[in-house]
This record gives C-alpha cells, structure tokens and sequence, in this order.
C-alpha cells in the first residue's frame, strides 16, 4: 500500500491503494465518486470512462498508481442536478436514458470528444461512441443528445 | 464448514465497531408511512393507508413493488396516481420496492407492470379520491356530485371561496378506509366496485411527462445498487466451479497470504467465496484463490448440430397445445402442396452492463438484503429459504441496478451476499466479474421450431402446423439458484416453460395447431448453461420461424408479403391496421419476394413482420443492404409499429419501443452463446459475445397507434420479437437466400446464398 495523490474534479485527494489498483476502484470506493461504473474490468464496455488530460480514458484497467498528478474529470466534475453541463442537460431534454448504466460512458466520451470537435458529424460521433456499450438499445437517442449539446438541434 | 482466515471474533476484535445497524429509510416516509399489517406481518392490501399517505403539504408518497429497472414504469404508474387524484405530478413520490413498506403486487417482469399494476394503482388513487371527497363533503356541508378537484384542492362547484386541500383534510393522518381486494400478485384485483376517471378526460395519463430520475442518471446522483454503502461494510467474492455441483476438494489458502484485508475464506456445502476489507483485495482473492474441484461428471451437446439433435430427439418434460383447431394432420394429407422449414435460435443472454450485485446484512435470525431485483418479494423467499428464516424476518429493499431484460427475475447475487454475511457476521456487498457475470447469468434457452402449412389457390392458409422445442427454464424467480443449489436446496419442478406466443397464433386457419414441447437438460446434476426468462421469451425465436415461414410461402405464391399477412389475418383488426401502419411507414412498394436481381456487389432489400405478445401488436419493416461478396448485411433502416392500447406516456413508450427494436435486432445479427461440452459458456466477455455497437445502428421509424377505449397493456417487451424476422426476410429480398438460423453472420449469409446457388 501507498499514498497517491490525485487530482479529481479541480480537488487534490490523497488515497492509500496498490499502485496497480484500477483508478476506478479509488474513485468509488475512496472518493465516493459513483458517476463512473463497472461494468467489464477490461476497457470493453465503456461504463467507467473518465477524462485524463483531455482524453476519455477507461478507468477500470488504468493503475491509480500511473495518474498522480495527472487532471482527472469524472461525471460529478461536469454538473449536478442543480446546475447542469450542457451534455447533461441534453442528455435529459432528449430522455436519451432507459437504464443508464452506461451513460455515465457516453457524456464522458462525447464531452472528450466536442471538447476536440464542437461540430462532430453523425458518423463522428457514432466513431467516437463505438467502444461504448449501450444493452437498453438508447443509441438512438443517445446520438440526438450529443448532438443537440453541440448547437447542431434546437428546440 | 467455514475456512477462517481470521475468526470472526479475532475480525471484530481487530476492526472494532463492525456490526452497526444501519437504517436507510429517509426520515419524512419514516415518519408518515402508516400501513396496516396482515397478521404475518406482510402489509394488508385491504388497507387505504397501505397505498398511499398525504402529508399536510399536500405530498402524496404511493407504496409500490413494482420497480423501475430503466424501462420508465415507475414514472408511468405516478402518472395514474396523479391523474386519479387530481394532484400535480411533481408532488407524486413513488417508494418502490421495499418488502417491509409494500404490498406483493407481483414482479416487475412480463411486460404486466402497467398491464397489470396500472390498474391495482389506478383503483388505489381513485379509492383514495372517493375518500377525500367525502371528507370534503362533510367539511364543506356540499354533496359529492357538487364537488370539484384541481391540484390537490377540493372546491363546491360555483362557489370558489368553499375550498379545502387534501393536505387539510387528510395530512399526516390515516383514512382507516377499508379496500375489496381479490386474488394476489399479477393477479391482484383492487376496487373494482370504484369508478376510476373516464379516459376522456385524462390531463396527466397520455401525456409526455420526463422520467423522474433520468436527471439524477446523468449526474451520479442516482443511487444505483452498485453505489449503495452500508457503514461497517465488507466485500465478498464468489469463486465459482466448473459445474454448479461440483465438490472443492482442496482449498490453498497460503495462496492467497500475500493480500492485505482478507477477512474469511467461506466455504459452505459446495459454495466457496471470499470476503475482504476492500474491494479490490476481494476481487484479488477471488481470482487467486486455488481451489481444486471435482472433475465435471456430466457432458452436454457441445456443437450446435449436437444440441438442436437433443432438442428434437428428447422426450418432452411437458408438452401442451397453445392453440388446437380443426384437424391439421387429415387437412395435411389432402393437401396438394406442403410447405414445410425448420429453424434453429441459439441460446442468448440478458448482457447486463452492470453485473449482479447486492448487499446483505444477516444478524441472528434476520436478514436485510439491498438488491436490484425485478421481483423483491421472490428474493425474500429465496433468501427466507437459504437462510432457513422466516420470510417476514427478511427484509428486501430495492434499488435500481443495470437494465437486466428479465436477468435480475432470479437473484443469484443476494444469495451469495447473504451467506457471506451471515459467515462473517457483517454487511457484505457482492459483485460479479464480467466473465462470472456472461458466464453464469441464466440464458435464453435455445429453440428448434419446425412448421408446416398448405393453402388454397386464393392464397388463403387452410393449415398451420408449428412446433416448438424449446427448453424449460432451470432458474426462475422461486427455484433455487446457484448458492441455494451449492448448499444443497433442490428444485422440486422443471421450472417455467418458455412461452408460447409469436406461433402464428395470431392469423386465422381452420386448421391450426400449435405445439410447444419443452425440453429438460435431463442431466444428472445442474449445468453451468441455464436458462431464463429473456425479453420476450421464446418469442424472438417463434417469431423468427412463423414470420419467415409466412414470408417463404408469400414467395412461394409471388404474392406480396403484406397482401399475403393481410388476407390472413380475417377479422383481426389490430393485427391489420398494425400491419398497414408499419408498411406506410417504411413506404412499402407492392411486390413479391425477392426483389429483382441487381447487378452491383450490394443488394437491397425489405422484409415485414408481425407479431403479439400478450395482446400488443408490433410490426416491423427493415430496410437491409447485403454485400454479395462477403455476406455482410447493414440494416439500413426500421419502421416500426407499436400497439399497446391507451398510451399512458408517448415518449417513455417510444424509449422502450426503440430499445427493443435495437435489442431486437441486435440478437437477430450478433448475438450467439458459445459453449463446451462440459456445457461451460466460453462466451465471457463484450469481444466473445458481441452486441450492436453505434456505427451499425439503423434509422428507425416509429407510429404509435393510441387507443383511448382499452386499458393499457404492456410494451417492455413485444417489439424485440420482430426485428429477426424482418431482417431475414430483406436479406431474402435482397440477394433470394433464406436465413433458418440467426444470428445472421456473414458466414451464415455466404452459405444461405451458396446452397440457393
């Protein structure tokens, strides 16, 4: 066991852990940051995606150990149920949810994603979100929700 | 026989305050809820003040089973509550799922929770109106039929200023109103002496009210199962066998000293687990634990020719005819002409995003379980029975988990939590593996379906004659499952059959027959592929089979497919204008089957079909492109009709609608669990059993038929059936080959179109 310090959400945080412990283990369990999920252990689902430098990054198979004084964003980083990230908020203007266990994935992956490309195409997105799982069959709406956060649907 | 690391007193002793009983009810519904209490201790549903409480405010608090797993029911069922009462739908709050806080109104599975629990929680709310307005009578000296509701206020009709609110009349305390009641469950009838509202005059039922918790979903803010924490909490780890009887015969525990925060090594008849300080030292454990099983005794059809062989060849556990009409086998014998196919449907599985996951807390002879089940009441008999507690002394309180498409019917994972805790004397939280998870999760039974059917020259079926081998299912909600199987617990039945619907069942023949046989694994002891209710269960694969049985014989005639489903379907108005809605919809051109030969390496093509399920109506029309070179089919677009009587909430029905249409086709293209013939599932992970990703989704088109004058039925389920069939009949449009086996690979459009050249 070591200390690591970490960087969440503009917060500096300190967690005792492996330094080969997933990240996604320290934020749930340490942090108590729930936005993020498990959902496979082996970066093929998508649910526990994390921003790291600017990257969508899958937090179940990254070492806490390898993200020390590296910016990390998670879900909880962009907005609450009081003051909403614009993803979010189209998120729910669209009802772009059944279950939801993956969306914490999806924001996540197209808020990486507009940060780089504000105006993404359909089939932009639909490249970006490959990797991400959805089981409820909400990719429809899901599209629709990234697109109406980049100004490209109004209304 | 436990294996401590640590003894438990040692466990206690060194982490001090460990046991902490912990409540998690909020205070505001502690302090208000006032149901009454059969003698068993189980809520009295006769009871008014077992449904429902007003607080002064004017806050309405409905208790209900039901529950939401993603599908927007709980919204749906607030939305009757609101509109019986006439009270705004923001002060409905809806506490779900809790067995000591509500009455067993049956799971939340089938397609039945607002078929059926619509209309248990409409009669409760329209009750409860009664009740508030004849307290308003007597309050404000004026008769009922002078009365008026708006918003939670009672006033006499002409004269405003007599008003008095809900909150003022009833607020904080109880009704003491008694409720007829008849049968239990899904079967549960309430008030039907009680006149609801008249559909006419609905403001909030039909209407498109956001899904209450989907901002809490897109923040972190929604208290899934997977972020519920219990103070003192430890964490458990399953180790499963190779076969679920399979005897540990050694257990190394040097090889796992190296982990720091392994609390106890559990091992109880055949179930071995872990329970550790964190997490991650839990996961650890599990997967280094040795352990040394048995050898697997049993062995299973390993291939699939193998396993549809058993299908047909096995005598049936129970066989019975869900339709049975004239005489099929004399009308066959004087046919001129029988057409006959058979289909084959490989198992699939339910594919959770978020694996199983609960919490227990065992303490003495009481058990609270924390637990995404669609069925709370099932798993507090379950863990009654494992536990050998009375069901009353085990409390269940639900929270959301992953979309589980029936998966979460049998609670596999409460199970294993409540062993572990009841070992090592704490709250224990268990949460499987990805691999645990795709390899041990109940499947969807594999089906052969065979079919014959001759017609007259006017295109007019005079036979129809469908079989269906499918398999029981070893796990529902009340036989026992893995942990209970490890332990010893038997089932005493075969379990639940796999459905009958999406036959053909639906189109009129003088003589018609439909059989459905099921087919036990007939092994001596449990195996690791079991099977469950999946979305539609059985009916994907019926559908299959039916609909492009339809299809075959429609080009067979060259007569268009819809005109062909048309003139079969005499009298069925639903079934007709669904049918005509979806082809509208997608634009559909009057032809036979298949379209004419192109010249290019891509062919395009339009297939139809139609189906049921427990009185909804879907059809759907998918568009496809066929890569004649590589057998790689794009389903371009569907157009989709949905029939599901009166609409309670357009846009939460067009989210289902739309997930199972993709789910639909996402089984129909991908989807195939493999397995060995130990009948171990090697399917383990999202590379291994593949489901529809972004860049393959299809535009799709949706019209919702609404019909005001039936109650509503259910729509979690129905238009997952129709996508396979409808894609296997475009992809015959498109290049002439016939797809009797899904998923449709490449592979298996290559050879489709081979055998036809």
């Amino acid at each position: 066991m070591a200390k690591f310090s970490l960087r969440v959400n503009g917060k500096s945080q300190t967690v005792d852990a492996e330094p080969e412990m997933p990240l996604l283990y320290a934020l749930r369990n340490d942090l108590q940051l729930n936005g993020p999920k498990f959902g496979c252990g082996l970066a093929q689902c998508g649910a526990c995606t994390v921003i790291i430098d600017g990257n969508a990054i899958r937090s179940c198979v990254t070492p806490v150990g390898s993200v020390q004084n590296k910016a990390v964003t998670t879900l909880e980083g962009l907005g609450n149920t009081k003051k909403m990230h614009k993803l979010q908020q189209a998120f729910v203007d669209e009802q772009a949810v059944q279950c939801g266990y993956c969306i914490n994935g999806m924001i996540m992956t197209s808020k990486a994603l507009l940060d780089k490309n504000p105006k993404p195409t359909d089939t932009q997105i639909k490249e970006a979100l490959s990797g991400n799982l959805c089981r409820c069959g909400t990719h429809i709406r899901i599209l629709r929700a990234v697109k109406r956060a980049s100004g490209q649907i109004n209304g | 026989m436990k294996t401590p690391v640590l003894t438990r007193r040692q466990f206690l002793k060194t982490t001090g305050a460990l046991v902490v009983s912990f409540n998690l009810m909020p205070s505001a519904q502690k302090a208000f809820a006032q149901f009454a209490k059969l003698p068993s201790g189980d809520i009295d549903p006769t009871s008014l003040d077992s449904w429902l409480v007003i607080t002064p405010d004017g806050y309405v608090t409905f208790y209900t089973s039901k529950v939401e797993i993603g599908t927007g029911v709980i919204t749906a069922l607030a939305q009757f509550v609101a509109e019986e009462l006439d009270v705004p739908f923001d002060k409905i709050k809806m506490d779900a799922g809790d067995t000591n806080k509500t009455i067993e109104q049956g799971g939340t599975t089938a397609s039945r929770t607002i078929l059926r629990g619509g209309p248990q929680v409409r009669q409760a709310a329209a009750a409860a109106r009664l009740e508030l307005l004849k307290l308003a009578s007597t309050q404000l000296g004026a008769p009922l039929d002078k009365l008026t509701v708006n918003d939670g206020v009672v006033s006499v009709i002409g004269d405003a200023t007599k008003r008095v609110t809900y909150g003022q009349l009833i607020g904080g305390k109880k009704f003491n109103a008694k409720l007829s009641v008849k049968g239990t469950g899904w079967d549960m009838v309430v008030a039907p002496e009680v006149k609801p509202k008249n559909p006419k005059d609905y403001k909030i039922v039909g209407k498109s009210i956001p899904r209450v918790e989907i901002p809490r979903k897109v923040t972190g803010e929604h208290d899934y199962m997977h972020d519920v924490r219990i103070p003192g909490m430890l964490h458990g780890r399953v180790v499963r066998p190779p076969m679920i009887n399979t005897e540990p015969v050694t257990i190394d525990q040097d090889s796992i000293k190296g982990i720091p925060g392994v609390v106890m090594i559990v091992r109880e008849g055949k179930f071995v687990g872990v329970v550790a300080k964190s997490e991650w030292s839990a996961l650890k454990a599990a997967h280094a634990l040795e352990v040394t099983w048995a050898k697997p005794t049993s062995k299973v059809p390993g291939t699939p020719d193998e396993l549809f062989t058993f299908l047909k060849n096995t005598k049936p556990v129970r066989s019975a005819k869900a339709v049975d009409k004239g005489n099929t086998a004399t009308a066959l014998a004087q046919s001129k002409k029988v057409y006959q196919a058979s289909y084959r449907w490989p198992f699939q599985m339910h594919g959770m995003i978020g694996p199983s996951c609960a919490i227990a807390e065992v303490k003495g002879k009481t058990a609270t379980i924390w637990s995404g089940c669609q069925g709370p009441f099932r798993t507090r008999g379950r863990i009654a029975e494992i536990l050998g507690f009375k069901e009353q002394d085990v409390r269940i309180i639900y929270h959301e988990a992953s979309g589980s498409y029936g998966r979460l019917s049998a609670d596999d994972r409460a199970e294993d939590a409540a062993l572990l805790s009841r070992a090592v004397g704490a709250p224990v939280r268990v949460q499987w593996s990805r691999q645990d998870e795709h390899g041990w999760e109940p499947k969807g039974p594999a089906q052969l379906d065979e079919v014959k059917a001759a017609v007259e020259a006017d295109g007019k079926l005079t036979v129809w004659d469908f079989t269906d081998y499918s398999q029981p299912w070893t796990v529902s909600g009340s036989t026992p499952l893995l942990a209970s199987l490890q332990v010893g617990l038997r089932p005493n039945n075969p379990g639940g059959n796999n459905g009958t619907q999406a036959s053909g069942d639906f189109y009129t023949v003088p003589n018609h027959l439909i059989t459905i046989h099921q087919i036990d694994w007939h092994f001596p002891e449990p195996i690791p592929l079991r099977t469950s209710n999946l979305r539609a269960p059985g009916d994907v694969a019926r559908c299959f089979a039916s609909e492009c049985f339809i299809d075959e014989i429609a080009a067979d005639l060259k007569i268009d497919p819809v005109e062909f489903r048309l003139k079969n379907l005499t009298g069925n108005k639903r079934g007709i204008e669904a049918l005509q809605a979806a082809a509208d919809k997608a634009g559909w051109q009057k032809r036979p089957s298949p379209a004419p030969a192109s010249n290019g390496n891509v062919a395009k093509g339009r297939g139809v079909a139609l189906t049921n399920l427990s009185n909804t109506y879907v059809a759907v029309v998918a568009e496809v492109e066929v890569n004649k070179t590589t057998g790689q089919v794009a389903v371009k677009k569907m157009a989709c009709s949905h029939d599901c009587g009166l609409i309670v909430n357009p846009d939460g029905l067009k989210n289902q609608v739309e997930g199972n249409v993709i789910q639909g086709m996402s089984r129909a293209m991908y989807e195939e669990v493999l397995f060995d013939s130990t009948s171990a599932v090697t399917s383990l992970d999202w590379s291994s059993y593949p489901i529809m990703r972004f860049p393959d989704m299809p535009e799709l088109e949706l019209v919702l038929i609404d019909r005001r004058e039936m109650d509503p039925l259910g729509a979690g389920e129905a238009a997952t059936s129709p996508p396979a069939a409808a894609i296997a009949n475009a992809i015959f449009d498109a290049v002439g080959a016939r797809l009797r086996e899904g998923p449709f690979t490449p592979k298996r459009v290559l050879a489709a179109m081979q055998k036809k050249a």
